[in-house]
């Protein structure tokens, strides 16, 4: 019994680490700037939904968002239509060259975006992208598609092979075959890779901060208004990070089984 | 499992190269030229060799940016790793609340980058913010944004708090896929505690541990927005790594060719290091299946 005490202590005090921090943020969107600034209170004294008030209100700030959705899904859609045939290429064939690719698409995902940044804003700019959904979703597939065909990879690994002979000896096509038997079997694994392609996208900063300036802008760059010449408008920006929590926390709760797998590039 | 050799698997491949290609190779590519090339504006490029290569390796400000880089990696791995391995052990196995740490843990994980150094600028402040107010309130001179040291613990605290729920899921799954009757055989044995760890729970845990070990490596070493947001690479260039350089050099002061070759570089130690990843990856997958 002592053990099980102790590690229900060792949790407790980890998961309170990990929430105080979003408490606090939580707590700062539902003050005021006065109070923000004037008083150090534990719970807001005087509770005021302005903030979120201010962003659900302003086209400005609510336009961040919808930027950031539009191209977080167009990147999840791109990403795993190209990493679906692949996947099985890889999981199913050995050709010529494929370890290699295999590689050379791992190096893809450790790439830092740093590297990246400044071309891909040339590159875009010169075929007239620059600021466009397309271009960021297109820029994240830098990372995504070859996390996508890794954890793809993994999932099909475990569906035996035999299955997919029985098909082609019953005469379905490939094409037939892919997507009415195969992508069935898999289907938890491509929630899964979308889920990771999704989070990913959504959680990037630099590269969507330096492909877009006005039409296309997202809320990591939109945050960055509150600086202004009145100082900090801390209330509103903690109401803006609150918001941007919300998608992750409402998907984590249908994939929380995989969500190990998934970042283990589908290795567990 | 035995792969038919079949190289019209090429075919299948061949959007993701295209896509990859665009993303990937064209970008690099202009890297490349840069980096070879000096300029005076207008578009009008010369050859200059190795010049920015050599230029980059002898100069201060990289080595200076390596070192914390690699000091920052190293801290990371010491602290988030069996610190990682610990809370892994101590998470309940199955029911509720198994489901219910699992979702709280990952978390932080979902949290854009930029925001997760928004709440760490919030949470450290001295004015505003817990942390910063109570460790003022019980007397310690803490403020992130004019004391180095301040800076330092601040930002590998918020590392800490982002990704080690990530190595305790991975390690959380590898100890799920122990038999029961390992355990068994454990306590027949009357085995402690400890050699229960070292002997049955480690070694089970190795190839997760890897990719955990070395998916921290990676991240932390190209980190950027996080520390951008809360210190911006200050107090001076205490917290300068190596992305927030490169980014201020190409997009800052347009110093393109030395950018250029120093991302070049920084690439280079990268893919160094996934193909040490990989190599071993792939050796420990084949030896699992046969």
């Amino acid at each position: 019994m002592m053990r099980v005490r102790s590690s229900a202590i060792v949790m407790t005090l980890y998961l309170l680490f990990l929430l105080i921090p979003i408490y606090w943020l939580i707590n700062m969107s539902l003050k005021t700037n006065t109070e923000i600034t004037s008083t150090f209170t534990l719970i807001p004294a005087t509770l005021t939904f302005a903030n979120y008030v201010t962003i659900l209100t302003d086209p400005s700030w609510y336009m961040g968002y919808v930027n950031s959705l539009i191209y977080v899904v167009l990147n999840t859609l791109i990403s795993i239509t190209v990493a679906l045939p692949a996947a099985y290429a890889f999981s199913r064939y050995s050709f010529m060259g494929d370890k290699h690719l295999f590689f050379w698409l791992l190096t893809n995902r450790m790439s830092p975006p740093a590297v990246f940044a400044l071309p891909f804003f040339q590159l875009y700019s010169s075929v007239g992208l620059f600021d466009t959904h397309i271009a960021v979703a297109l820029a994240h597939c830098l990372f995504n598609v070859p996390l996508a065909v890794w954890i793809l990879e993994g999932f099909m690994r475990g569906v035996p092979k035999e299955i997919d002979e029985t098909a082609y000896i019953d005469g379905y096509g490939f094409g037939r075959f892919f997507i009415r038997i195969f992508m069935p079997l898999i289907a938890s694994g491509i929630g899964v890779a979308a889920f990771f392609c999704f989070m990913f996208s959504w959680v990037e900063l630099l590269l969507s901060r330096t492909l877009t300036s006005v039409y296309a802008k997202s809320i990591a760059s939109t945050m960055t208004r509150t600086v202004s010449a009145s100082g900090m408008d801390w209330g509103v920006l903690a109401a803006a990070g609150v918001l941007t929590i919300i998608p992750g926390a409402l998907v984590i709760y249908f994939v929380r089984n995989y969500i190990a797998k998934g970042f283990a590039l589908g290795r567990v | 499992m035995d792969k038919t050799q079949n190289n019209k698997a090429w075919f299948l491949v061949l959007p993701v190269l295209v896509i990859v290609a665009f993303s990937a190779v064209i970008p690099l590519m202009t890297v490349v030229n840069y980096s070879v090339n000096d300029t005076f504006g207008e578009n009008e490029f010369f050859w200059n060799g190795l010049g920015w290569f050599e230029d980059m390796i002898a100069s201060d400000r990289m080595h200076s940016a390596l070192g914390r880089q690699v000091l920052f990696s190293a801290i990371i791995l010491a602290i988030e790793v069996p610190l990682g391995i610990f809370i892994a052990l101590n998470m309940p196995k199955k029911g509720f609340w198994a489901s219910f740490c699992l979702v709280l843990m990952a978390l932080p994980l979902l949290i854009p980058f930029n925001v997760v150094g928004t709440i760490w600028q919030i949470f450290g402040r001295v004015d505003i913010g817990l942390l910063g107010h109570g460790l003022a309130s019980l007397g310690v001179d803490y403020n992130y944004t004019s004391d180095a040291l301040d800076a330092w613990i601040t930002i590998i605290v918020m590392d800490v708090w982002h990704w080690t729920s990530l190595v305790a899921l991975l390690c959380y799954a590898g100890l799920q896929s122990i038999p029961q009757a390992y355990y068994q055989a454990a306590r027949i044995d009357q085995a402690s505690r400890w050699s229960v760890f070292r002997f049955i729970e480690l070694p089970k845990m190795s190839g997760v541990l890897l990719i955990a070990v070395l998916l921290r490596f990676m991240d932390s070493f190209m980190i950027y927005t996080e520390p951008f947001v809360v210190t911006g690479g200050g107090p001076g260039n205490s917290t300068t790594f190596l992305s927030i350089d490169l980014v201020k050099m190409a997009v800052g002061q347009f110093d393109l060719g030395p950018a250029a070759a120093f991302s070049i570089m920084y690439f280079l130690v990268i893919l160094l290091v996934s193909w040490v990843f990989y190599t071993v990856m792939t050796t420990l997958d084949n030896a699992e299946t046969k």
